[in-house]
C-alpha cells in the first residue's frame, strides 16, 4: 500500500479508543461557530430552521459521529463542511479555512481536499469500479497516467482489486460502497465525510464497511465525520459522538461517556436499540410511587464499575428484595459497558440504603420510574 | 409504369429522404442538445440558475412544438430563402425539417437528463467538479442510452414530417406516395412506398435500440 497522505499528523488524545480526557489538537479539523441554517420563508411561506445555533469541532484523526433522528438537521451540517450547502448565519472553519466565505473556485479547491461517501453511493452507472475512482482525480486534472498509477492500489485498499471492469450494477450494495470510499480517497483528503454510509446496507455488509473506514482512519490518519440515526454505528466506530436533535445540539463528548451516561432524551432514546426497556416493562411505569410500589433503576457498569461484583453487593445490601430484569454488556470505544435494569421496594428506608450503596461505590445509576 | 421505372423512382425518393433526414436530424440534434441541457440546469438552483430566460426558452419551444408541421413549413419560407437562397427542392426543405426538430430534440434531452439521480450531481459538486463538468462528465455520460433513445425517436418522426415536405418540392417517399399512389392511382407504389418506409424506420429503431442497449450498464446482472 503505497498512499501518501498529507493528514498523517494524529493528535495522539484523537486515537481511537482515547480515554477522553486528552486535549483536543490545536487546532480542529472543523469547527462550527454558532451556525444556523434557514431554508424558504419567501413569498410569506414560514422558514424552516433546520439548524438553530451550532457550537462544535471535529478533532484532527477522530472519527466523530453525530446521531439524530431523521429531520433532526445532520444532513444540512455535515453539507455546510464542504459548502454543498451555506450557513444562514455564523462561520463553519475547514482546517483553518472559513467555508462560508470562499469564492466557487477556492470551494471546489477545498472539496478537493474532503472525501464524501454517500447513502446511495451516488456511483456513475455508466462507470466502471476503476473510472468511478478515477473520476475526481478526472475532476483535478489529474494526469491519465497518474491516475492509473493511483486507482489499482486504492481498489486494493478497500478488498476490490479484482473488480475494477466491473460496473456498478454488477456489485453488490457493499462493493458499491467501497468504490465509493476509494472514490472518496482518490484525491488524498484530510478529512471524509459519511453520509448516512451504512444505512442501506444489511448489518453483516455495515459492519465490514465500519472495519473499512475504522481502518483507513487508523492507518491513513484521515479524520472522519460521519452522521446516521443508529446508535450501533456511532458505538463500532466513533470516537466522539455529537446528538443532534432540531437543529441543535443536545449532547456531545466522547462516545464512551456520552453512551455510559446518556443525559439527553433525544440520547437515550437514540441508545433504546441497545439498552431498550422490555415492552412489558416500558408499559407499565409510573413517575411517581404509590405504597407498595417498586422502584425501577437502571445500574450502568463501566470503567472500574464493569469490574466488581457490585450486582451480589446490592442484593446483599438490600436483601434477596432485588429482582433483576433487564440487562447486557456491550462494548463501547473498546471497554466493557454494562446495564441492568432492576426493581426493589420503594419504601424510602430501603430507597436510602440503596443511595448510600450506590455513593458508596461509585455505581452510576438512574430510577426510571416505579412499577406496581 | 415499369418495374424498372418504379423502382428508380423509389430509390431517388429515398436518396432525397435520406438526405433530408440525415441532415435536418445531425444539424437539428446538435442544435436541441445544448438547448436541452440549459432547460435542464437552468432552473430555480440548478447548475447555471437562470429561471426566467429558462421559462422564456421553454416558452418559445412550446411555441414552436404546436405549430403543425405544414404550416411551419409554409410560414418559414422567407427564412429558408435566406439561408438556402431557394424556397423548393430537397436543399429547401431541409431547413424546416431542422428548424421542426431542435425543440421536440432539445425537449426529449431535458428529459433524459431530468431523469439522472440528483445524488449523482451532489457526488461531482463534492468532488470539486466545476458546472461545465458535471455536465460532460456526469449528466451526458450517465444519460446516453436515454439521449440514444431520444435521438432514435427524433429520426423515426423525421421520417414522418418529411412526406409532407413535397408540398415544398422537397421529394421523398412521402411526396411519391402521395403523387403516384394517390394522386395517379397506383395503389402498387402506395404500396411499395409504405413498405420501404416500414422497412427503413425498423432499421433505425433496431439500429438505435441496439446503440442505446450498449451505452446502458445501469441493468446488468452478474
Amino acid at each position: 500500500m503505497t498512499i501518501q497522505h498529507a493528514a498523517t499528523h494524529v493528535a495522539p488524545s484523537a486515537q481511537p479508543g482515547g480515554t477522553g480526557q486528552g486535549a483536543p489538537s490545536s487546532t480542529p479539523m472543523v469547527s462550527f461557530e454558532g451556525v444556523t441554517k434557514r431554508f424558504g420563508g419567501t413569498g410569506g411561506q414560514p422558514a424552516f430552521t433546520a439548524l438553530d445555533g451550532i457550537d462544535f469541532t471535529v478533532a484532527h484523526g477522530a472519527i466523530t459521529g453525530i446521531i439524530g433522528r431523521s429531520g433532526a438537521g445532520k444532513s444540512t451540517l455535515i453539507r455546510l463542511v464542504n459548502g454543498l450547502e451555506k450557513p444562514t448565519s455564523g462561520k463553519v472553519i475547514v482546517d483553518g479555512t472559513e467555508v462560508g466565505g470562499l469564492p466557487e473556485s477556492s470551494l471546489r479547491d477545498l472539496r478537493r481536499q474532503i472525501g464524501m461517501i454517500f447513502q446511495h453511493f451516488n456511483l456513475l452507472s455508466s462507470r466502471t469500479a476503476f473510472d468511478n475512482v478515477a473520476l475526481p482525480l478526472e475532476i483535478a486534472g489529474v494526469d491519465a497516467k497518474t491516475i492509473k498509477a493511483k486507482v489499482g492500489p486504492l481498489l486494493d485498499l478497500v478488498g476490490l482489486g479484482d473488480k475494477a471492469g466491473s460496473y456498478p450494477s454488477e456489485l453488490s450494495g457493499g462493493q458499491k460502497q467501497r468504490v465509493g470510499i476509494a472514490r472518496a480517497l482518490a484525491t488524498d483528503p484530510k478529512l471524509l465525510l459519511s453520509d448516512e454510509a451504512t444505512s442501506a446496507l444489511d448489518p453483516e455488509t455495515t459492519q465490514s464497511i465500519l472495519e473499512l473506514l475504522k481502518r483507513i482512519n487508523a492507518e491513513l490518519g484521515l479524520t472522519v465525520l460521519l452522521i446516521t440515526h443508529e446508535m450501533e454505528v456511532v458505538k463500532t466506530i466513533a470516537t466522539d459522538v455529537a446528538v443532534i436533535d432540531r437543529g441543535l445540539i443536545v449532547e456531545s463528548g466522547k462516545v464512551f461517556d456520552v453512551y455510559a451516561s446518556p443525559k439527553h432524551d433525544t440520547t437515550w432514546t437514540l441508545l433504546a436499540s441497545s439498552l431498550a426497556l422490555p415492552e412489558w416493562l416500558r408499559t407499565g411505569i409510573k413517575h411517581s410511587p404509590s405504597v407498595g410500589d417498586r422502584a425501577l433503576v437502571r445500574l450502568v457498569f463501566f470503567g472500574e464499575t464493569a469490574f466488581q461484583p457490585l450486582t451480589g453487593r446490592l442484593v446483599a445490601e438490600l436483601g434477596s428484595d432485588v429482582n433483576i430484569l433487564a440487562g447486557g454488556i456491550e462494548e463501547i470505544g473498546g471497554k466493557p459497558f454494562g446495564s441492568l435494569v432492576v426493581s426493589y421496594s420503594a419504601d424510602p428506608a430501603v430507597i436510602e440504603r440503596a443511595n448510600r450503596f450506590y455513593a458508596e461505590t461509585g455505581l452510576s445509576t438512574e430510577v426510571l420510574g416505579y412499577v406496581a | 409504369m415499369s418495374p424498372d421505372m418504379m423502382l428508380n423512382l423509389i430509390l431517388k425518393s429515398l436518396g432525397q429522404t435520406l438526405q433530408m433526414v440525415a441532415a435536418a436530424g445531425v444539424i437539428g440534434s446538435l442544435i436541441g442538445l445544448p438547448i436541452g441541457i440549459f432547460l435542464a440546469t437552468s432552473g430555480r438552483g440548478e447548475l447555471f440558475p437562470a429561471p426566467t430566460i429558462n421559462r422564456i426558452v421553454g416558452l418559445i419551444i412550446n411555441a414552436a412544438r404546436s405549430t403543425p408541421f405544414i404550416i411551419l413549413v409554409v410560414a418559414i419560407i422567407p427564412f429558408t430563402r435566406l439561408i438556402t437562397g431557394t424556397s423548393i427542392g430537397t436543399y429547401a426543405a431541409i431547413v424546416p425539417l431542422t428548424i421542426a426538430t431542435i425543440p421536440f430534440f432539445a425537449r426529449l434531452v431535458e428529459a433524459a437528463i431530468r431523469e439522472i439521480d440528483k445524488g449523482l450531481i451532489e457526488a461531482a459538486r463534492a468532488m470539486g467538479a466545476t458546472p461545465a463538468q458535471i455536465v460532460f462528465k456526469v449528466l451526458l455520460a450517465e444519460a446516453r442510452p436515454s439521449l440514444m433513445a431520444a435521438l432514435t425517436m427524433t429520426m423515426v418522426s423525421l421520417i414522418g414530417y418529411s412526406a409532407m415536405v413535397g408540398a415544398v418540392g422537397g421529394g421523398g417517399l412521402g411526396d411519391l406516395g402521395i403523387r403516384y399512389g394517390y394522386q395517379r392511382f397506383m395503389p402498387d407504389m402506395m404500396l411499395a412506398v409504405v413498405v420501404v418506409l416500414i422497412v427503413l424506420v425498423q432499421l433505425v429503431q433496431s439500429a438505435g435500440d441496439a446503440l442505446a442497449r450498449r451505452f446502458d450498464k445501469r441493468n446488468r446482472k452478474n
